[in-house]
């Protein structure tokens, strides 16, 4: 009863969730080229796709993608050997448990007549498969824990899907376990098959059974003697065998099954095979209702992805389809870290302390952005500081095993986060005029802002008076800065000239420099340095307001944020004193 | 002879054309080149944390020290930023020592003497002119050539160490290999104003703009570039923002050579040049 309503349960849910789901991938907007779309024009592109993908000759391109991506999952294996042997391992064990032991009735059965769970091959195959999960997510886990890098990316997602994995198999294996020492299920199988009170038989056949099938009984039996034994072996050979292996077949159990047997009896008179095995279909069904909501959701989502994305070819993309893709992409991340442990921004996440730097994290709190419009603003300036640090090297689009496009994703995504108001530094500086980033920083320096060796632990020239001792304002640096030469009127449209901010950095006013549009509009062709003639890094000075601006102002970024709410900003070290 | 090859972020996934130029006259040349998996040299990062910058960098320089042969790299703008990540690091004790604590948790390290080469450095004091000249088997007569500096190769000078800062000549140089005539143009060591294009369109386009005006009046049949951002912008966004400019098409220096040395066209990727280069005869290969 419980079974039967919590089946239905978990499959109502599971449908309903994958329903859920896949609409999404024909209503979410992501990018601007997508504004004007409708949610028709969307899904007839992805049902016309569909349809010309298979009636046409790319039916058989898709085969092979399906064959060598979905089946053999050699886009893992030409990653990493271990990567592949793990995700081989998790994927065939958990689907061949899925066909052979969860579907039994409806399929096993229909194939194989003979069919028992308690016969072999089965038995024993059950085991494997079994073995294959745990081998999986141990290396999994492995992997996880040991690796400095993924146990950085490793979110509670990835640790929950290993977990519920976990939870089904050694329930199942413990139930198994249980099963085999149990006298109850004893009774109830001669109850049922032989429907024998004769002790006379039943004391040989419990002789045979304690001593062949590890059952435990409540009373002692003695197992020593061979002509008992010879007599239980009739009984059996005559009721039991066509159904009952040998459970040392069942090599992960049976062990298990050795070791309990201290406790068997009480576990018998509790009927700990109850127990687990409620414990185990109440897992394996949590599981399904949960499969579209989780990490799970990937083994519908990537085999999708990898055959629409890895069936492109070179005719154009049109709008519809390329937004039904991009929304695919986000649900087709198995987040399995491959993009961040190759992204060539990667190190410059040591020292910056922005998670969402890292493609994988980004594309997840992307995910996030789009889906829930009300995210913080401190998540989406976090988020947008991550997605402006990419440098389009496509790097993570190669090596992504589920075949997302991350690249126009990441161009997208940006176009976005501009629209909303999340730009790049130069641009929200350029929303105030300097003297208003003056005003702030005099009240930030005073009351929360960081010592200056603090934030600059290493190479830090505005504070040290010997950078600009040589500065005789000659302007030099003005005279050959082409941006000076560029603009029609620099006082207008620079507020400082190159000259002007050396020399208020000489009068120790750095703070009113670092909104002047000249800072921001350096070309960092440093001809001012190299035609000083006083040797004054008037580039690199520049450089450095920039980075100061930034780390000062960037919880304005949106609006006013509180400083607090994202505290987690570039990482604070103890003061160093420099060379 | 033999280095490691050093790309970027940009020229795989942007420029390829500069990525094949590249390789196509390094193998005529008889020079090899070594790959390897890198990160980003951190230069465009530099704008917001200098020592986020420097650690990307350093890390380059260290797998490359590791590798055991110098680092060459056709972009000017990350050869820039490797050297000045080892002026600092040579320079600044502290920054030295954070930066290798952190690199240790890889088993990296970086250590002083690495040497850091851009393509053209390669090509004129590593190979020298005389062994390209003597490759070159079809002489470009007849071009006129305005060869662009870039910034980030050539200053600060005391750090980027290329050439003199105030009258360089390195790439005139490389230029009269091919056979072709370098012109005389004031602004040859001006900024192309790339760095400005994501953030001042308005300046940006004017510093190019002056450039191509520049090139035009010196007689210029192509400007010459040997660097990733500089290219980008005199072919792709001069086409885009100033389709009016006189049409003067930006060459990558590979591209050039790679003529002179007998290279199909399209082996060096000149059909991906967005303003297509129309070779005068006598150029043609």
């Amino acid at each position: 009863m419980i079974f039967t309503i919590s089946l239905y349960l978990a499959l109502g849910i599971c449908v309903a969730g994958i329903l859920f789901r896949t609409q999404r991938w024909v209503t979410l907007r992501i990018g601007p080229e997508t504004d004007t779309l409708t949610v028709g024009a969307r899904i007839t592109a992805a049902t016309g796709q569909t349809i010309r993908a298979l009636v046409s000759r790319r039916v058989f391109k898709l085969i092979g993608i399906f064959i060598t991506d979905v089946l053999l999952q050699l886009n893992i294996l030409h990653q990493s050997f271990w990567r592949w042997i793990m995700h081989i391992c998790l994927f065939y064990g958990m689907i061949l448990l899925i066909l052979m032991h969860a579907l039994d009735d409806p399929l096993t059965r229909t194939f194989f007549p003979d069919y028992e769970s308690t016969l072999n091959p089965f038995l024993w195959l059950r085991d494997l498969f079994g073995l294959m999960v745990l081998a999986g997510a141990g290396i999994a886990m492995i992997r996880r824990v040991a690796g400095h890098r993924l146990r950085q990316m490793t979110r509670a997602m990835d640790t929950f899907t290993l977990f519920f994995i976990g939870m089904v198999i050694v329930s199942g294996m413990m139930l198994e376990a249980v099963q085999i020492v149990s006298e109850p299920i004893f009774n109830e199988m001669v109850d049922e098959y032989l429907d024998e009170d004769d002790e006379e038989i039943l004391a040989p056949l419990r002789a045979y059974w304690a001593s062949q099938y590890g059952v435990v009984f409540e009373n002692p039996v003695d197992t020593d003697d061979p002509a008992v034994l010879a007599e239980g072996y009739e009984t059996h050979d005559e009721y039991c065998i066509s159904c009952h292996s040998r459970p040392v077949s069942a090599f992960m159990s049976y062990p298990v099954a050795r070791f309990i047997r201290p406790v068997a009896r009480r576990f018998n008179r509790i009927r700990m095979d109850t127990w687990l095995w409620y414990i185990h279909f109440l897992s394996a069904f949590a599981a399904l209702a949960w499969l579209p909501f989780g990490k799970f959701f990937h083994l519908i989502a990537t085999p999708v992805n990898l055959l629409i994305c890895g069936s492109r070819t070179t005719d154009t993309v049109s709008p519809a389809q390329l937004a039904n893709r991009r929304a695919l992409g986000l649900d087709a991340c198995t987040h399995c870290g491959i993009c961040s442990l190759h992204c060539k921004v990667a190190p410059i996440q040591l020292l910056i302390d922005n998670i969402t730097i890292l493609p994988s994290e980004k594309l997840a709190g992307f995910a996030r952005h789009v889906r829930h419009r009300h995210g913080s603003e401190a998540e989406a300036a976090l988020l947008a500081e991550g997605s402006f640090i990419c440098t389009d090297c496509g790097r993570c689009t190669e090596v992504c095993p589920s075949g997302i496009d991350l690249k126009d994703i990441w161009q997208a995504s940006k176009q976005d986060l501009r629209r909303q108001g999340f730009t790049e530094a130069h641009h929200w500086i350029m929303k105030k005029p300097a003297h208003e980033w003056a005003h702030l920083a005099s009240e930030r320096s005073v009351a929360s802002g960081p010592s200056f060796k603090k934030t600059f632990p290493a190479i830090h020239l505005t504070d040290r008076p010997e950078t600009f001792r040589g500065c005789i304002q000659c302007t030099i640096c003005t005279t050959v800065c082409p941006v000076v030469e560029a603009a029609d009127d620099p006082a207008r449209e620079l507020d400082l000239t190159p000259q002007q901010i050396m020399n208020l950095l000489r009068l120790q006013m750095a703070d009113d420099a670092l909104g002047a549009r000249m800072v921001w509009n350096c070309v960092t062709c440093y001809m001012c340095q190299e035609h000083c003639p006083q040797g004054v890094r008037v580039a690199d000075v520049l450089y450095e307001l920039r980075n100061i601006a930034y780390r000062r102002f960037y919880p304005d970024t949106v609006h006013h944020l509180d400083s607090q709410s994202i505290s987690h900003r570039p990482k604070e070290e103890a003061p160093e004193a420099a060379p | 002879m033999k280095y490691v090859y050093f790309p970027g972020c940009k020229i795989p996934a942007w420029l390829p054309a500069y990525d094949r130029a590249t390789r196509g006259i390094f193998k005529a040349l008889g020079i090899d080149l070594v790959d390897s998996e890198f990160n980003c040299c951190g230069y465009p990062v530099r704008h917001q944390h200098l020592e986020a910058s420097l650690l990307s960098s350093a890390r380059v320089l260290a797998l490359a020290d590791q590798i055991g042969a110098p680092l060459m790299t056709p972009c000017q703008c990350c050869y820039g930023n490797l050297r000045h990540a080892q002026y600092w690091l040579g320079e600044n004790r502290v920054l030295r020592r954070r930066v290798n604590a952190i690199l240790r948790k890889e088993n990296l390290r970086w250590k002083p003497g690495i040497r850091v080469r851009h393509l053209l450095q390669v090509l004129k004091e590593d190979l020298g002119l005389a062994a390209v000249a003597t490759a070159v088997v079809h002489p470009q007569k007849d071009i006129r050539v305005a060869a662009h500096y870039g910034c980030h190769a050539l200053r600060p000078a005391n750090i980027v160490g290329f050439d003199d800062p105030q009258a360089p000549t390195i790439f005139e140089d490389l230029i009269a290999v091919t056979g072709a005539t370098a012109v005389d143009w004031p602004l040859r060591l001006n900024c192309c104003g790339a760095p400005l294009w994501e953030k001042n369109r308005v300046i940006s386009t004017r510093l190019m703009q002056k450039k191509i005006e520049d090139a035009d009046q010196a007689g210029a049949d192509m400007i010459c570039t040997a660097c990733t951002y500089c290219q980008h912008q005199f072919d792709q966004v001069r086409l885009e923002t100033l389709p009016h400019a006189p049409p003067i098409p930006a060459v990558l220096y590979p591209q050039l050579l790679g003529l002179a040395l007998g290279i199909a066209p399209a082996g060096l990727g000149m059909n991906e040049n967005r303003i297509q280069w129309t070779p005068t005869e006598g150029g043609t290969p």
